[in-house]
């Protein structure tokens, strides 16, 4: 990848590549999970959660069989909650069948640190004990600070740690792309 | 006696002269005069020294609020060469006793004439007449008589107080308060109050007492003064009671002069006083009624606490404000600054009249030679912020701290011998 | 937010955020989450001055939900019923390194004093000052309205809410207005003119002094507590009258809107200001506003200590 882009950042990802991307993803967590009846989507909100739904969205319609969805908020169990003032709470919900020995898989826009996920898996306990907790993100870009890996990726973009990823979904940016910026 | 010459200073709102103090009178007025020492009063003005109607010193009981010595010395930097020492004190000045000891405590601090105020009634308690008499009869000459802190509310009580006083020339001065209306009142009744949450005093409540009292004082034929007067409603009744012949003074505090009910909204217990502090229509009121005479004086209320009564929650509060040093700026600010009274009237309003009512003979005098040398000298060009830490009382309940205040008291006089001078202490 | 001191501090958008995070927290009360950790190492104090059992506890377990650590310094039993001043006990409050002090107060403006005195660097919480007011509470009467009203979302926009009884010496009521405005709504307040405090006309409310003119239209009813002794000085004749033109009975309900409530803060004088068939019946909320109270309290305290010190 060059690094030649202008200032305002560059789309590497553009509508087309996310559906293709996510129909992958979809089709690999069948694979991998054998069609399992008892597999939970939980998305970490904000787009997080939508990329859960969506991606719930395909699997059904793949398998023709409808997906237990929910959403996990991890901003109570943010490692880094003390460095800036009070984050707003977003919705967690859990779908009616709860996570209970279901196979969960959490479903994240972007892997970075890994810090997210881990509160996610924090956030998650609260809530039952899964018989299996994996991972799905649309973009893995590195930087890892804690042991955790993705089960399941739809983009890998190496970057350097002065680059921003920024993923737009139609449901909140009216738009879907992912774009690279240089911080400022 | 060493003498003084106060250079190039305007005697109220006359010309540039100089003035010579000598052997406790003003022995010269006049252009290129020479003394012992010099004063530089270019571009201040002199008055004749304030006199306050109605000081709080505290003793004897809460000297760790004030001292006469404390008090004086407060007052001496404010520009006063006589207080009136309130006669709340525990014990009550209700003694020929206790006016005595206050007096002589005033005569050795020797910064300013002390004029103990007598107790209209036994322990200030409004069902007794204390020996009003016995104190006039005293050393300490008591002429003015007042429960101030209480409201002589016993209407039968009053009439006889203000017939008794007659017979030696006293006043009854009245801290107008009806006390039902006021039953744990915290602060002006009005839409600050009802926001606040803070029990309201209203001004009914000190306009019904004036009322009375001036028909009172009408129907006996005495004299009545009627204290820290804080609203429109008596600005009215006294106006009223004069057209009539009535025969009643009226004093306004620099605070109530200066401050609007609205700064409680901080809860800053610092602005808890009693009259409280009143809204904008009655500060222009007593402006203007101060302005006009219908409020013959102004009078400071000084009210000393110690910290511990002010830094606390409002209710928990005392009532009272820190008063005589900040004084005379309060009044150069809300009266000359603004067009409402010249120095003439400044010097009628806190000095000469005030002196008239407590019948106080050598203060209050004009400045013209063979008068007893009381003199403040005040550069209004100067300002300050008034910090409470550097207050001469022994209390720092001063409402304007952290407020620049116009002007500087540079040099007060007490028959002859500088009290201030170069705008510090001399004692 | 660093103090929670009157309903006047939150503009619209920290009283829907305070609403939102309130919902969120109660969603994971309801999904069973027994403790949340984001106030883990804060210390919160509960300083009662007044004898309030109902908030207190009502605050105890919405710092204990979010795991901070929690001091109960009530007046009886304690320094401060010997007489200590509300500064000393701050200052050993500050010594015992209080991230944040809930007080209850029975002097209005107490919870100012201890926010802006520079006696303690913590928040506060106003837990109810005086006669001046209760935010908490109003909080969770718009959180009870919002739920019910407005199917738990957005703000209270065109919502009609008669608040009856004794105003004057209501914090409640005083709360209730200003957030209620924020928040769009309409308030209307009634009661004997003996009741209103002192320039209510100039308040953002309605007035009236007749109840049976007001039910009409209402889509709640918030009664306020009226205490027996208010007619030893002379507010009312006596309690007869008062519940016969002031309370709230099943024929006065009756005339209300399908859909409207009945609100209580509590605790109830029943068979004065409410009766007891009304208090128990289906158009009340008061015992779901009970349990709302715990879920806004976590969502203010955790505003005020769930992120960086300042804002
Ligand atoms: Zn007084």
């Amino acid at each position: 990848m060059t690094h030649d882009f202008e200032p305002q950042g560059h789309v590497v990802l553009d509508s087309s590549d996310i559906s293709r991307a996510l129909t992958r993803l979809a089709h690999e967590i069948i694979e991998r999970t054998q069609g399992a009846s008892n597999l939970t989507l939980m998305g970490i909100p904000t787009r997080g959660a939508s990329l859960a739904t969506r991606l719930g969205d395909k699997i059904s319609a793949i398998q023709g069989s409808p997906v237990s969805v929910g959403a996990i908020d991890i901003t109570m169990y943010r490692d880094d909650l003390r460095s800036r003032p009070a984050r707003a709470l977003l919705p967690t919900t859990i779908p009616p069948e709860g996570i209970e020995d279901r196979l969960v898989i959490l479903v994240d826009d972007v892997l970075f640190s890994g810090r997210t996920i881990r509160a996610a898996l924090d956030a998650l306990s609260e809530h039952g004990r899964p018989q299996l907790v994996q991972l799905a993100v649309l973009v893995d870009r590195g930087h890892r600070e804690l042991p955790i890996r993705a089960d399941y990726v739809g983009k890998n973009l190496p970057t350097s740690r002065s680059e921003k990823i920024q993923v737009n979904l139609v449901e909140h940016d009216g738009i879907d792309e992912v774009r690279i910026e240089r911080e400022s | 006696m060493t003498s003084y010459v106060i250079k190039d200073v305007a005697i109220l709102d006359g010309k540039s002269t100089d003035i010579v103090v000598k052997d406790g009178v003003i022995a010269e007025i006049g252009k290129g005069l020479t003394a012992d020492q010099t004063v530089d009063g270019s571009g201040c003005i002199a008055l004749p020294g304030l006199v306050d109607l109605h000081t709080h010193l505290r003793e004897p009981g809460r000297e760790d609020a004030e001292t006469v010595l404390s008090g004086s010395r407060a007052a001496a930097m404010g520009g006063f060469t006589a207080v009136h020492a309130m006669a709340n004190t525990n014990p009550v000045a209700d003694t020929a006793g206790v006016v005595e000891q206050v007096w002589r405590l005033g005569q050795e601090a020797g910064l300013v004439d002390v004029r103990p105020v007598g107790a209209v009634t036994m322990g200030l308690e409004g069902t007794a007449l204390a020996e009003l008499g016995a104190m006039a009869d005293s050393a300490a000459a008591v002429r003015v008589f007042s429960d101030d802190g209480k409201c002589v509310h016993d209407a039968a009580l009053m009439r006889r107080a203000l017939e008794y006083v007659k017979a030696f020339d006293g006043v009854v001065a009245q801290h107008a308060q009806e006390p039902r209306l006021t039953e744990g009142a915290q602060m002006n009744e009005g839409v600050i109050s009802g926001k606040l949450g803070l029990a309201g005093w209203p001004a009914v409540a000190e306009e019904a007492i004036i009322a009375r009292d001036v028909l009172l004082a009408h129907h006996v034929g005495s004299r009545l003064h009627v204290c820290h007067l804080s609203t429109a409603g008596s600005v009215e009744i006294i106006r009223w009671a004069k057209s009539r012949g009535i025969n009643v003074t009226a004093e306004v505090t620099p605070h109530h002069l200066y401050f609007t009910d609205d700064v409680v909204e901080s809860y800053d217990p610092i602005f808890k006083v009693n009259p409280p502090l009143r809204t904008k229509a009655d500060v222009e009121a007593v402006r203007a009624g101060l302005a006009d005479g219908t409020i013959n004086i102004v009078a400071t209320d000084h009210a000393p606490h110690p910290s511990e009564d002010k830094d606390c929650e409002w209710t928990a509060a005392a009532f009272g404000m820190n008063g005589l040093e900040s004084a005379l700026s309060v009044v150069y600010e809300t009266m000359v600054q603004t067009g409402l009274m010249n120095w003439a009237a400044v010097a009628d309003r806190m000095s000469v009249a005030p002196a008239q009512i407590g019948r106080v003979s050598t203060q209050g005098q004009p400045i013209e030679v063979g008068s007893p040398a009381n003199l403040v000298i005040f550069d209004p060009r100067a300002s300050q912020e008034v910090d409470a830490r550097k207050t001469v009382s022994a209390s720092r309940n001063t409402p304007y701290a952290g407020r620049t205040l116009p002007g500087k008291v540079v040099a007060t006089f007490y028959r002859g011998k500088p009290t201030v001078l170069n705008g510090e202490l001399n004692a | 937010m660093k103090h929670l001191l009157s309903a006047a501090d939150l503009s619209y958008e920290d009283a829907i955020l305070v609403l939102d995070t309130a919902k969120q927290l109660a969603a994971a009360t309801e999904q069973g989450v027994g403790k949340l950790p984001p106030l883990r190492g804060r210390t919160v104090v509960n300083l009662f001055y007044e004898d309030s059992t109902r908030t207190r506890i009502s605050f105890e377990a919405a710092a204990k939900r979010l795991s901070a650590d929690v001091i109960n310094f009530s007046a009886k039993g304690s320094s401060v019923s010997k007489g200590e001043s509300l500064k000393d006990t701050a200052l050993t409050l500050e010594a015992m390194g209080a991230d944040a002090v809930v007080i209850r107060h029975n002097s209005s403006g107490a919870p100012h004093r201890l926010a802006n005195a520079g006696w303690i660097s913590g928040g506060v919480v106003n837990a109810g000052d005086g006669t001046h007011e209760h935010p908490t509470q109003a909080l969770l009467d718009a959180f009870t309205l919002r739920n019910h009203l407005r199917n738990g979302e957005g703000d209270l926009k065109g919502v009609n809410v008669t608040i009856v009884g004794d105003v004057l010496h209501s914090r409640v009521a005083r709360s209730n207005v200003l957030l209620l405005n924020t928040l769009g709504a309409k308030v209307r307040l009634v009661a004997p003119p003996t009741l209103l405090p002192y320039g209510v006309e100039d308040w953002d409310c309605e007035v009236s002094y007749d109840l049976d003119a007001s039910l009409e239209g209402s889509d709640a009813v918030m009664m306020l507590r009226v205490q027996r002794e208010r007619m030893n000085a002379a507010y009312f004749p006596n309690a007869h009258e008062y519940s016969n033109r002031y309370g709230l009975n099943v024929t006065r309900m009756n005339r209300l809107s399908e859909s409207a409530v009945v609100m209580h803060p509590g605790p109830m004088n029943r068979g004065m200001e409410i009766s007891a068939d009304v208090a128990d019946s289906q158009r009340s909320v008061i015992v779901e506003q009970v349990a709302n109270g715990v879920s806004v309290r976590m969502a203010v305290l955790y505003l005020i200590l769930g992120g960086s010190e300042s804002m």
